[in-house]
């Protein structure tokens, strides 16, 4: 630098500075625009070439080999089981390992090991689970390539997530919570059941949802485990007669039902040469979207209720 | 003991007893909550057992040089080869494409949310990143092969209609709110008295986000390019949408080719006898997959360590 600089110089400076920093300013603000541009671009081309499609037949037909009489009938329910399974094996899983981990583990190498694991296993590609389901699921455990096997493959995947946000709503509870509750004569499970898990729910809820819309758009996993992806039948609903042969299913028939769901319909559907179809990806794809976004706003609007509401 | 009972009051040791039951199911309460979290590493030791035994029936087949140095992968012909270099060129090539858009777009939206915008542009800006990370990977298939491809046509012409370009683009878009949310809590967290004492000397916000919080948080933004490598390494349904899946050697973005994920998908579909080599190709793929995304996660552990910083 010069020994001594005139006034205009030094402003000169700080005015080069200053547009320096405009200028990254706006260059942020063009990369968030883009982000937003995209999901507004997809949904809006969706909607738009989706829309003749988006009518209830679209809602209660089946698959079909002519386009315009295709509907996502068992891909929707399909989905809607998948994910009962998911949350139903994911949920108490999940919230019973972010529990251990912050209320009772000891700071000891099977604690560590446990933790290591589950930051290594959300970096896991999610075919990766797929084949994971393939060898245990489908062939070691024999359910086949059924509701089951899917609805537990996708609560694997999404397991570190609810655990995560667990322990995150758990460590935010102050300490006074558990030290007056011990106080009292509570045990730990007491505590943990009546105090606890009450103030961690919305927080886990979130983290539930969150994992949820994940699971509902994964394809690879349930590809992998050999979803079929053209299915003109509904999984037998409980007490009722299905086949010829008069049995009424049972409750839990449905859970071992070949099915499909509705990324596997849109897949179906995108990869045919017919032009017809992309429609129905269309359509379809604007159905799973408003799904999706729609369970991702429900869960950031929860959290940010918490933040407001909750003050120790 | 009956005259005890007469006041109606429990007797010590019955309170004791009940004491005593109490610890049991606490500790059967323990044990259950710990085999949740157990459930966790049985997957890893699932995952693991499942690629290595199902890939040694596949090595007992084929030998290993031949898998790492044949450049044809052909596993469905009646001549065989099984070169897995072809498939992870496909891999490598689109998750470069990927990372090529989403480290800078990252970087940037991260160190603006951090160090440039107000409190209320934040507070929209990082809901909308997370919707747009948690769209369905299918439907970013559809919006590669269906509006990206055909605007990318109509700048190169001769472009296919399905590149690993378009679909490496898109996977990038994909990628980015992971890595500038990721990259922005690593560069918030960075002490205050560090800025002040740069805007202290003069320097701009720029200068002061370049030369002070950049390095300070670099362990943390390194962390997050990681894990957005592993997110393109393993991501399938874009690439089996948009990138065709016909196995191709090439090193160049403007071709169709199949990567390890987008072949595990096309096997899948068709259905191919449990046990047969077809069969046991997709779990040596997806050994090699796991294998490529852990040396990721063994060098970003080992960057962390290396570079970072701690107040």
């Amino acid at each position: 630098m010069q020994k001594s600089m005139t006034t205009e110089q030094i402003r000169a400076l700080i005015a080069r500075g200053k547009l320096k920093d405009r200028i990254f300013q706006a260059l942020g603000i063009v990369c968030l625009a883009l982000g937003l541009l995209v999901i507004t671009l997809l949904v809006g081309d969706m909607l738009i070439r989706g829309l003749e499609r988006l009518n209830l037949d679209f809602f209660t037909n089946f698959a079909s080999r002519r386009a315009a009489q295709s509907g996502i009938l068992s891909a929707w329910v399909g989905t809607i089981l998948v994910m009962f399974v998911t949350a139903l094996a994911a949920v108490p899983l999940g919230v019973a390992a972010g529990i251990y981990l912050e209320e009772y583990a000891k700071r000891n190498w099977i604690t560590e090991i446990i933790e290591i694991n589950i930051t290594n296993l959300a970096a896991v590609p999610s075919i990766v689970y797929g084949l994971l389901a393939l060898g245990i699921f489908v062939y070691t455990f024999g359910f086949g390539q059924s509701i089951l096997s899917a609805g537990l493959t996708l609560a694997l995947l999404i397991l570190p997530i609810v655990i995560v946000s667990t322990r995150e709503a758990i460590r935010a509870i102050p300490a006074m919570i558990r030290e007056g509750s011990m106080a009292v004569g509570a045990t730990r499970w007491q505590t943990c059941r009546y105090h606890i898990i009450p103030y961690a729910m919305p927080g886990i809820l979130t983290g539930v949802i969150i994992g949820l819309a994940r699971a509902i758009g994964e394809t690879a996993p349930i590809i992998t485990i050999g979803a079929l992806t053209f299915i003109a039948f509904l999984p037998p609903a409980p007490f009722t007669v299905t086949g010829a042969d008069g049995i009424s299913a049972g409750l839990f028939d449905w859970v071992m039902s070949p099915f499909t769901v509705m990324p596997i319909q849109i897949f179906n559907w995108t990869s045919r040469p017919d032009p017809a179809f992309e429609i129905n990806a269309a359509a379809a794809g604007f159905v799973l979207m408003a799904m999706v976004l729609s369970m991702n706003a429900v869960a950031i609007y929860l959290r940010y209720k918490m933040r407001k509401n909750i003050k120790w | 003991m009956s005259q005890n009972n007469i006041s109606g009051l429990p007797q010590v040791s019955d309170r004791l007893a009940k004491n005593a039951m109490r610890h049991v199911s606490e500790r059967l309460i323990e044990f259950v909550l710990f085999a949740a979290a157990a459930v966790s590493v049985l997957t890893t030791v699932g995952i693991v057992y499942v690629l290595v035994t199902e890939s040694i029936h596949f090595f007992q087949n084929v030998p290993i040089s031949d898998f790492l140095t044949d450049t044809q992968w052909t596993p469905l012909f009646d001549d065989a080869h099984y070169g897995i270099m072809v498939l992870i060129s496909g891999t490598l090539v689109s998750s470069g494409v990927a990372l090529l858009v989403a480290i800078p777009m990252g970087t940037i939206i991260a160190i603006y949310l951090s160090e440039f915008a107000n409190p209320k542009v934040r507070e929209v800006a990082k809901p909308v990143l997370e919707l747009l990370g948690g769209i369905p990977t299918i439907v970013f298939g559809y919006f590669a092969l269906l509006i990206v491809t055909p605007l990318l046509q109509t700048i190169f012409p001769e472009l296919p209609g399905f590149s690993l370009l378009s679909a490496g683009l898109v996977m990038g878009i994909m990628i980015v709110p992971y890595i500038a949310s990721l990259s922005e809590d690593a560069m918030r967290a960075v002490p205050m008295s560090m800025r002040e004492g740069s805007y202290a000397m003069g320097a701009t916000k720029l200068h002061t986000a370049i030369h002070v919080v950049v390095p300070a948080a670099v362990s943390g933004l390194a962390a997050s390019y990681i894990l957005g490598i592993s997110r393109a390494v393993g991501e399938t349904m874009i690439l089996a949408v948009a990138a065709g899946m016909q196995p191709n050697l090439t090193w160049n973005p403007m071709e169709p080719a199949a990567t390890i994920t987008s072949y595990i998908v096309q096997v899948a579909l068709g259905d191919l006898p449990h046990g047969s080599i077809g069969y046991q190709t997709i779990f040596a793929a997806g050994l090699t997959l796991l294998l490529i995304t852990l040396a990721f996660n063994i060098a970003g552990q080992w960057m962390r360590r290396r570079f970072r910083e701690a107040y």
